[in-house]
Order: C-alpha cells, then structure tokens, then sequence
C-alpha cells in the first residue's frame, strides 16, 4: 500500500470521519471539514505532472492475486487529466455546495456520498486491472443513484434515480463481460498486458463481442444516443451534483474507458464506426433536442450529452485514421482535440451549472420563460454566464472556440482521407458536426438572451438578488481558467494535453503541440466556424418561425416513452408470472422446493446410474447404536406428539446425542460447540414458550399429511442415495491433506479446526460472524419495534402526530 | 425472566427467584465457566476451542446469572450494551483481514511471531487471535441479546 | 458405521421436510432444527469416520481425521442456531400481533394487493 493507494482511497476514509462529525457538531457548515480532502488530492496529484512527462508509474498492491484482482494504480497522462479533473473540480464543487446547501438540508449523507464518489471516481481513472476497475465503476453508479434521490421524497428524483441506475447498471453488468470476454483472449486482467497482446486480440473470433459489450457500458455511462435518456432525469438532482457528477466527470467516465481502449481496439472497423457514428449521433440530435428546452438545467443536459458525443466521435477519428492508415496527422489533432476539449468542458459546463445554481437559488425558478432581464440585477453572474456559454458556443477568444475549431478541422479532414468503401457519404461527418455546432451556438445564445436580456416577467418566486460570494467564488475559478486557456492553450499542451494524447495513441514519440488561436483564412475550419455563427444567428434571430418543427417530435416516439412503457410492460408481466405460482402459503414454496430437489435428484441419479461400494466402513460400536435408536425415538415422538414441550425435549435430546456423535466421531471441537449451542438453543426455546400458545388449535387434514409424507419421503430417499453415491465414489483427492500438511507452518497453530476457521477458511468465518451479528439485529428489530408501536398507540407520540 | 414469570402467572415467582442458594450458586458456577469459556478461547489455537465455543459459553455463563437474578440486576453487574459488543466484534473480525492491505499482503494473511514475557515464558502472538476475538465477542453478545430480549417481552 | 450414519441423516432429513410442511410455527422451527442435524452428520459421515486422530497436532500421531468437514460443520451449527433464534422471534412476535400460529391463518383474508 503506497500513498498513491492512500490518497485514492483517502475520500472513503473521510467519509467515515465526515459522518461522525456530523453527528456531533453541527455549529459549522459541513462542507469546511469536506473540503480539505480534494484539496490535498488534487496538490498531491499535481506532484506527477512532471513525473508523468518521463514514463507512466505502476503501483502493485496485491488484493486477490489468485485470481489476478490486483489493486494496481497505473498514472500515465490520461489518468491524471482525469485524477486532476475530478479532484480539482471537487474542491470547487464542495466549495460551492456550502453556499448552495443549507444547514437544514441533511449534509451528512450528501457529503458521504459525494466523497464515495469521489474515491470511486478516481479509483476507476487510476487503475490498471479491470476488475477492480469495474469495482469502482459500479461504485459510481450507486454513489450517483444516491445522490440524484437526495430528495428522496420528490417523486422526480426517484424516478431519475431509478431510470439512471438501471440503465448505467445494465451498462456495467455488460461492461464486465466485456472484460471477463477480453480475459478469455488474452488471460490477463491487467490493460498493460493486454495492450501488449493486440495482435492474439485482432485474430479472435471474441474480440466483436468483448468490443459490443464494453461500448454498451461506456454508452450508457457517457449518456451517448440512444441510452442518453438518464442524463436528463439525472438533473433532479442537487446542483453541485449535477456539476460534478453528470456534466464534469462521471459522465466521462465512458470517455475514459473507450480512450484508455483505443490502443486496444483500434484496428476493428466495428469499434471506429460505433463510436464515430454513435458520437456524431448524439452531438447534432441532442444539441437539437437542447434548444426546445425550457428548464435551464435540461438545457444544459442535452448539453453536455451533446458534447459528450462531440468528444466520444473524436476519439473515434482518432481511432479511424489507424484503420484507414490516414496517417498520424489527422490521428494526433482528432486525439488532442478531444483531450483539450474534456479540458475545456469540464471548465465552462462546470461553471454553467453553478451558475444556474445560484439562479435556482436566488430567483427560485429555472425556468427560461419566467426569468428574463436580470442583467442590472445580478451582473456577476451575467459576466460568468456570458464568459461560459460564449466558450460553449465556439467563440474566441475563450477556450471553447480553440477546440471545437480543431474538431471541425479533424471532421474536415475526413472527407480528405481516403477510404475506399464510405467514400461517397464521408461529407456527412462534417455535415453533422456543423449541425450540432449550428444547435450549440443557438442554445448557448439562448441561455445568455432569455435569462439576462429582454423584458423582466417579475414572474419569480423569489425576488432576484445577486448571490452571496460564497457561491460565485468557484464558476469565477473556472470562468477565469475558461478565459486563461483561451488565451494561453500552450500552457497546457506540453505539460498535460501531450502526455494524455500520447497514452491515448500509445506512442512515446512527444507530440510537440502547438495550438494556436489564427490559422489563417486557408484554414477550412475557421469558415467552417464563421458559417456556424452566421447561420446560428438567423435562426436564433428569427426562432418563432422554425420552432413549429418540434411539435412534430411527437411524445410517443420518444426514447423515454420506449423507456417508460417497456418499465411498465414488464411490471405487468413479472407481477402476473409471480402471481400464478405466489400463493402465500408457505407450505407451497417449501412443497416446491423440495419437488424440485426430489426432481433433481431423480433425474440426476437416473443419468449418472448408481455405483455402490460398501467396502470400506467403520466398525460399529454398541454405543453408537443406542444413540442412533435414542434419535430415531425422538424423531417419533416429535411426529406424532401433540404437546410443545414435549417436542422440544425431544429435539434437544437430539442435539445432545448429536454432540456425543461428535465425541465418537473424534471432533471435540464440534462436540464442545453442539453442547453449548444446545444449552443456549434450549434456553431460548423455554424462554419463548412463555409467550406462545400451549398446543396448536388446528389438527391437520389427512389428505394434506398424506402429500407432505409422499414429498418428504422422497426428500428422504433421494438424500440417502446421494449420501450413500457420494461415499461410494471418490473423484478428486481429498483437499484436506493441504490443511493438515501445512497447519503449522502457514497456520502457527495446533488445533487444525480452528486454523482452518481462522486462516484458511477465514472468509466462511468473516461472513457467517456477520450473519450471526445481522441475525442479532434483526431480532433486536423484531422486538424493540413491537415495543415502539405499542408505545405510540399507548402514549399519542407528539411526533407522530407532527408528521 | 422474573417479570415474565409474573405476567404469566406464576404468583411464586418472587420467591423462587430471591433463592440465596440458586444465586450464590450461579455466581461460583458463573465464574467458573466463564473462566473456562476464556480458557477455551485462547488455547483454541492449538487445543479444542476457539471464538465460537468460548463466545457460547460466555453467554452462558451470563444467561445463568440472567435466570439467578432479572435483567435489571445483570445490567448493574454488567454494565455494557450488548450492541455495543456486536458492533465492536464485528469491527474486529471486518478490521483485522483489512488491516492486512496495510503491510501490502494480500487480504486475510495473518501475522505471528513469538515473545518472551518473564512470567509466561514462551508466547505466540497470532494476529488470527484477534480475528477470532471479533467471533467471540459476535457470537456472545448476540446470543445474550436474544435471549434478553426475548426474556423481557410482554405480551 | 458410514451405511448407518447416512441411513439416519435421511430419516431425520425427511421427517424435517414433513414438519416443515405442517401449519403450526413451532412444528416448522423444529423442523428446520432437524434438517440442519441431519445436514452435519451427513457432512461428517462424507469425511470418513473414526479414522485416524483427533485432528489436532501431536508429534505422536501420524494419521488424523479430516478436518475439513469439521470446520464446515462448525460454521453451520453456529448459522443454524442464529436461523432458528431468528425464526423463533420472528415466530413468536407474529403470534403477538396476529394471536395465531398457524401460517395459513397469518396469511389473513386473501386480497388482490
């Protein structure tokens, strides 16, 4: 365990610290003791930069290495762009989430959860083996579920919650086979080492399937077209969350894999045209969608969905260029275009929220029609939001308009480059790039006109006012990096864009970027851009003629309704299968059960055939036999009985005779157990019987006693012939010569029972003491719960009545 | 126990259960087997014993005092909350295996070595020893809180 | 010894299953009591029995029984007690709020929910 091991795990530990803290001491806003934690990450992270710059940093820590699950952390460039991302967005999020939540909120589980993500987060970014890679990625997932339902009693937020955990859910479950697919070819779960097998992963008939299914989770997390339609929901959420989780970095989480993948995949034809296509998709039908929108954070997660793809549909430029053999030009500017713009997305989608924030916040609505001519009013965040949503619209000179003039330079290029089978429908890259863009500079437009120019609507809920700089103060970070990028992009290039690029393309040769805002007129791109605007304009100028074509977008053939009737169908039709067989007795669930294991057991038995072989037994003892006939008269007894006390003397005079079974059996350690379990067993039998009735009021039916004696006859026999095979045939060597071997060596110890309990088989131990302690808490339930009720009945809980 | 004897009717139960000999008889007998219960936990390791036995024993011990005396009496002579005990076994039997990531082995890899103390002579220490204490401590305050509760019950 | 051991595991197998199917609570608690005993002899009997030694270590001794079916059986038994500790409970506070321990009468008036 290094400290790089320490520091990702640092937030989880934190948050342990953070709940108990806020139990105790709630005088000062919890997010003062939270913000530390990403600070100190994200410093110590920036450390590596210049490490990084020399070669990627591997660090071992043995987790389950049986199965090759290693807790390797693995820092090249790309995941400390994103490391850095995440904790540095973090601390600004914090920050601004202690302006934003109030004390009366319930801070403790946002910021337990947050920091769970946050350790989650980095956990996937910074990790060489997949396993715990997925590990971590389902870990996002449900700190994202938790957090979109922090106001669990609106019925928006479950429903959002709900939608994005079965569809990022899904996506991770696929995600594994994905994985465990790529295990097959190649027999490793470390990237590195696959990365150094590609050619044995090009030549398997697997690869198709490991490629389906890893897009299917980096789809779905990444809210590409068509699984996009959590992201939306998603927005119930508290906003710090939404900036932080759904637009700056667990959203990119997909990006991530499918640019840590690239080196792996990028031969396939298959992997290149998905993500090509999906991405370009996504960005020109969700930029479309944004601009209807009136909820300002729908807008901007159509938004960042369309962003999303404009990156994913780069990083499949990128990934073409080695498929055609376009050459490596068009590769590193596709490559560093969408590192730069995760950069710049990251900053000015980050911004945009908060700043939608504190609107929410001090005028009570998002709504765009009833906000409008706030400029006077709220000037701070008039001048963020107009910074931000320029960068996000492609304007010079800020950071936005760098990259998304090489995006449309790389979607340029792609007519130019040759391949023989598209070649007559390549113009459609750049056609769909400069319709998303053309979308993107409308509702960019859109947000700055409708909240800050035009006429005042007073429609309000709250009189606007300008926010406390508490919460200004972090979009102001991110406007000022917004506007530093855009002016100076080369301070990033060398120090943090080129490394990142180059783990992407796998290269060591130093890419030597140099982005630069002039490229002079014969640069298609900058046409390209001047077009955007002048297009965007007319349609934003004269938007009441066009917008009638939405009405055409009928509500039935939406994604969400396919989501929401396919939701409901299979309620319906799960709730109609359990309700033919549920009958809620549990007479036939049992009575199923056991037919089932009669069934089993049969048909087994009949295909296996039966091989006995009684040679080799224990001589039998007069002792043993009286206990045998001592059990099989209680057996009696308890069958036919009708009194309770009698039966459970019965059963305890079977434990007892199964200790002694134990004594002649050479087991001293169960005989001593058996013994005090039966003692404890027995207690707690009389102690109940104080309670429950003396005999039971009901005789039973004949007819029912003559099925459940048929069953149980069965279960008998079928136990009895398993037994009987089971001993008869010895197929594998005994396990059990390992433990004794080596009991004292590897175990210390003496009595091999307890060594195997407390060493070997310490896992069967670890989690039968949980189920002991979760059996004791559940009882302590059952009881003290009877108890509260019947004091609230008695008493009339003030409480209660409150709520 | 003495409670529920009443509810339930047994008019005489206050008086069988001030019985001096029943209860000076369960204090000899309760630190006897609680003795042995310790006894059996810690050479578990290399006799018959361990965590599960010892922890069953100890609630024994305890569950005879239970029926010496009532719960009220028990409490004041043992004053922890069973769920206490439950939460810190199950730290120690979570914790320890954990601990283990610490020194960069893998989960659940165990420590011992030997020292000498000048009384005892030769001892091991055996960090599964502390994994087996979070059994022990599991297993006799669940059993004990079971039987409590149910003891205390009122219908 | 081994025919016998296995024999009885499957009575008291069986006739766990037939009380497990009765109405009465109590009858399905000490069923489920019987099914996990006849469950740990069945696993002793599978690692041999009355062979070798005691398993715990001695210079003297060369032969020992397995102990591997043991440690199983020992994690079961304490799982069995807190399962029938659990249902007993459970058992015995249904019958507090119900008034009955017939599992046919707690089910209550059927209704379409």
């Amino acid at each position: 365990m290094t400290l790089i091991h320490m520091a990702i795990l640092l937030p989880l530990v934190a948050a342990v610290a953070i709940g108990i803290i806020y139990k105790y001491y709630k005088r000062i806003h919890l997010g003062w003791f939270v913000l530390p934690v990403p600070v100190i990450i994200a410093i110590y992270l920036a450390t590596f930069i210049p490490k990084v710059s020399s070669g990627p940093i591997l660090e071992t820590m043995q987790v389950m290495p049986r199965i090759g699950m290693n807790f390797d952390v693995y820092i090249d460039g790309l995941g400390l762009l994103f490391a850095i991302l995440i904790s540095g967005i973090g601390a600004l999020v914090v920050l601004y989430s202690i302006g934003y939540l109030s004390h009366r909120e319930d801070l403790g589980n946002f910021y337990v959860y947050l920091l769970m993500f946050m350790s989650a987060m980095l956990g996937v970014v910074l990790n060489d083996n997949v396993l715990m890679l997925y590990l971590f990625w389902e870990l996002t997932s449900i700190s994202s579920f938790l957090l979109i339902a922090f106001w669990f009693m609106k019925e928006r937020s479950l429903y959002g919650a709900q939608k994005s955990m079965l569809i990022t859910m899904f996506g991770g479950f696929m995600l594994l086979g994905g994985f465990l697919a790529l295990h097959t070819i190649t027999g490793t779960y470390s990237i590195r080492e696959m990365l150094a097998q590609v050619t044995l992963i090009q030549e398997s008939p697997v690869a198709p399937i490991a490629i389906v299914l890893i897009l299917l989770g980096a789809f779905t997390k990444s809210a590409q077209f068509p699984f996009y339609i959590w992201l939306p929901d998603a927005m119930e959420a508290p906003t710090p969350v939404s900036a932080y989780l759904h637009s700056a970095t667990m959203v990119k989480a997909g990006i991530y894999l499918v640019a840590r993948l690239t080196p792996l995949f990028a031969f396939s034809e298959l992997w290149v045209w998905v993500i090509l296509l999906g991405g370009l998709i996504t960005l020109a039908w969700a930029s479309f969608n944004a601009v209807r929108k009136d909820d300002l954070k729908a807008v901007l997660a159509f938004s960042t969905v369309s962003q999303l793809g404009m990156i994913m549909s780069l990083l499949g430029l990128g990934a073409l260029s080695v498929v055609t053999g376009a050459g490596e030009a068009y590769f590193s500017i596709a490559v560093v275009a969408a590192v730069f713009h995760l950069i710049n997305h990251a900053t000015f989608k980050g911004a945009l929220f908060m700043v939608t924030g504190i609107l929410d916040h001090e005028t009570g609505t998002r709504s765009l029609k009833r906000l409008g001519g706030l400029l006077t009013l709220m000037p701070i965040s008039f001048t963020l939001t107009f910074i931000t949503a320029l960068s996000m619209a492609g304007l010079p000179p800020f950071n936005g308009f760098l990259s998304k003039e090489l995006f449309l330079e790389a979607m340029i290029h792609v007519t130019e480059a040759d391949f023989a089978s598209l070649a007559n429908i390549a113009f459609i890259f750049p056609l769909l790039a400069i319709v998303g863009s053309i979308f993107t500079f409308i509702y960019s437009i859109q947000i700055i006109y409708g909240v800050f120019f035009g006429k005042r609507t007073h429609d309000t809920p709250k009189e606007p006012h300008e926010a406390p700089a508490l919460m200004w103060i972090s979009p102001a970070i991110l406007a000022v990096l917004v506007i530093t990028f855009g002016l100076f992009p080369n301070v990033l290039s060398s120090s943090i864009i080129d490394p990142a690029a180059m783990s992407i393309m796998a290269t060591d040769a130093p890419l030597g970027t140099h982005i630069s805002m002039w490229h002079g007129f014969a640069n298609p791109a900058l046409w390209a851009t001047i077009a955007i605007v002048i297009i965007g304009s007319l349609l934003f100028y004269f938007r009441d003629k066009w917008m009638f074509i939405y009405d055409y977008h009928k509500e039935r053939f939406t994604l969400n309704y396919v989501y929401d009737q396919g939701l409901m169908h299979s309620r319906f039709a799960s709730r109609k299968v359990t309700d033919s067989y549920m009958t809620g007795f549990i007479r036939s669930y049992l009575a199923y059960i056991f037919m089932f294991f009669v069934v089993l057991g049969a048909i087994s038995l009949w295909n296996t055939g039966i091989k006995l072989n009684f040679s080799d037994m224990a001589p039998v003892g007069i002792q043993e036999m009286i206990l045998v006939m001592i059990v099989l008269i209680s057996i009696t007894v308890i069958l036919v009985t009708k009194s309770r006390i009698v039966s459970i003397i019965m059963l305890s005079a079977i434990g007892f005779v199964m200790a002694l079974f134990f004594v002649f059996f050479r087991a001293p350690d169960l005989a001593l157990t058996q013994l005090a379990i039966e003692t404890v067993t027995t207690a707690l039998f009389l102690v109940c019987f104080y309670h429950l009735p003396a005999r039971s009021k009901h005789p039973e039916r004949m007819r029912f006693k003559f099925t459940n004696f048929l069953v149980s006859l069965g279960v008998g026999i079928i136990v009895i012939m398993i037994g009987l095979i089971a001993y008869s045939n010895q197929l594998f060597d005994r396990i059990s010569q390992f433990h004794i071997d080596n009991v004292k060596e590897l175990g210390a110890g003496g009595n091999m029972v307890n060594v195997i309990l407390v060493d070997f088989r310490g896992f069967d131990t670890l989690f039968e003491t949980l189920v002991f302690g979760i059996a004791g808490i559940g009882i302590y339930a059952l009881m003290k719960l009877r108890l509260n009720r019947k004091d609230e009945t008695d008493e009339a809980d003030p409480e209660e009545n409150r709520a | 126990m003495k409670q529920t004897l009443k509810k339930t009717g047994h008019d005489k139960a206050d008086r069988q259960m001030n019985d001096v000999f029943l209860q000076f008889t369960a204090k000899l007998v309760f630190l006897i087997v609680i003795m042995f219960s310790f006894n059996l936990f810690f050479a578990g390791h290399y006799t018959p014993g361990g965590g599960f036995v010892g922890g069953l024993l100890a609630a024994a011990a305890l569950i005879l005092l239970l029926i010496a005396y009532d719960k009220k009496t028990l409490q004041r002579m043992v004053p922890i909350d069973f769920r206490l005990i439950i939460t810190s076994g199950l730290t120690f039997a979570v914790g320890l295996p954990t601990l283990s990531f610490l020194f960069g082995t893998p989960f659940f890899t165990h420590q011992h070595t030997h020292i000498e103390i000048p009384v005892f002579g030769d001892v091991a220490l055996h960090s599964a020893v502390l994994f087996d204490l979070g059994v022990f401590l599991t297993v006799a305050a669940t059993a004990l809180l079971i039987i409590v509760l149910v003891g205390e019950a009122e219908n | 010894m081994e025919l016998i051991t296995i024999l009885l595991s499957g009575i008291l197998i069986g006739s766990a299953v037939y009380l497990m199917l009765s109405r009465s609570v109590i009858r399905i608690i000490i069923g489920t009591a019987l099914l996990s005993h006849g469950v740990h002899l069945m696993l002793l009997t599978m690692g041999k029995l009355k062979r070798g030694n005691v398993p715990v270590l001695d210079e003297a001794v060369e032969n020992y029984t397995d102990p591997l079916p043991q440690a199983l059986i020992l994690t079961a038994i304490v799982i069995a007690f807190a399962l029938t500790a659990f249902i007993l409970v459970l058992a015995l506070r249904a019958y507090g709020e119900l008034g009955t321990d017939d599992v046919e009468e707690m089910k209550g008036v059927p209704h379409d929910d």
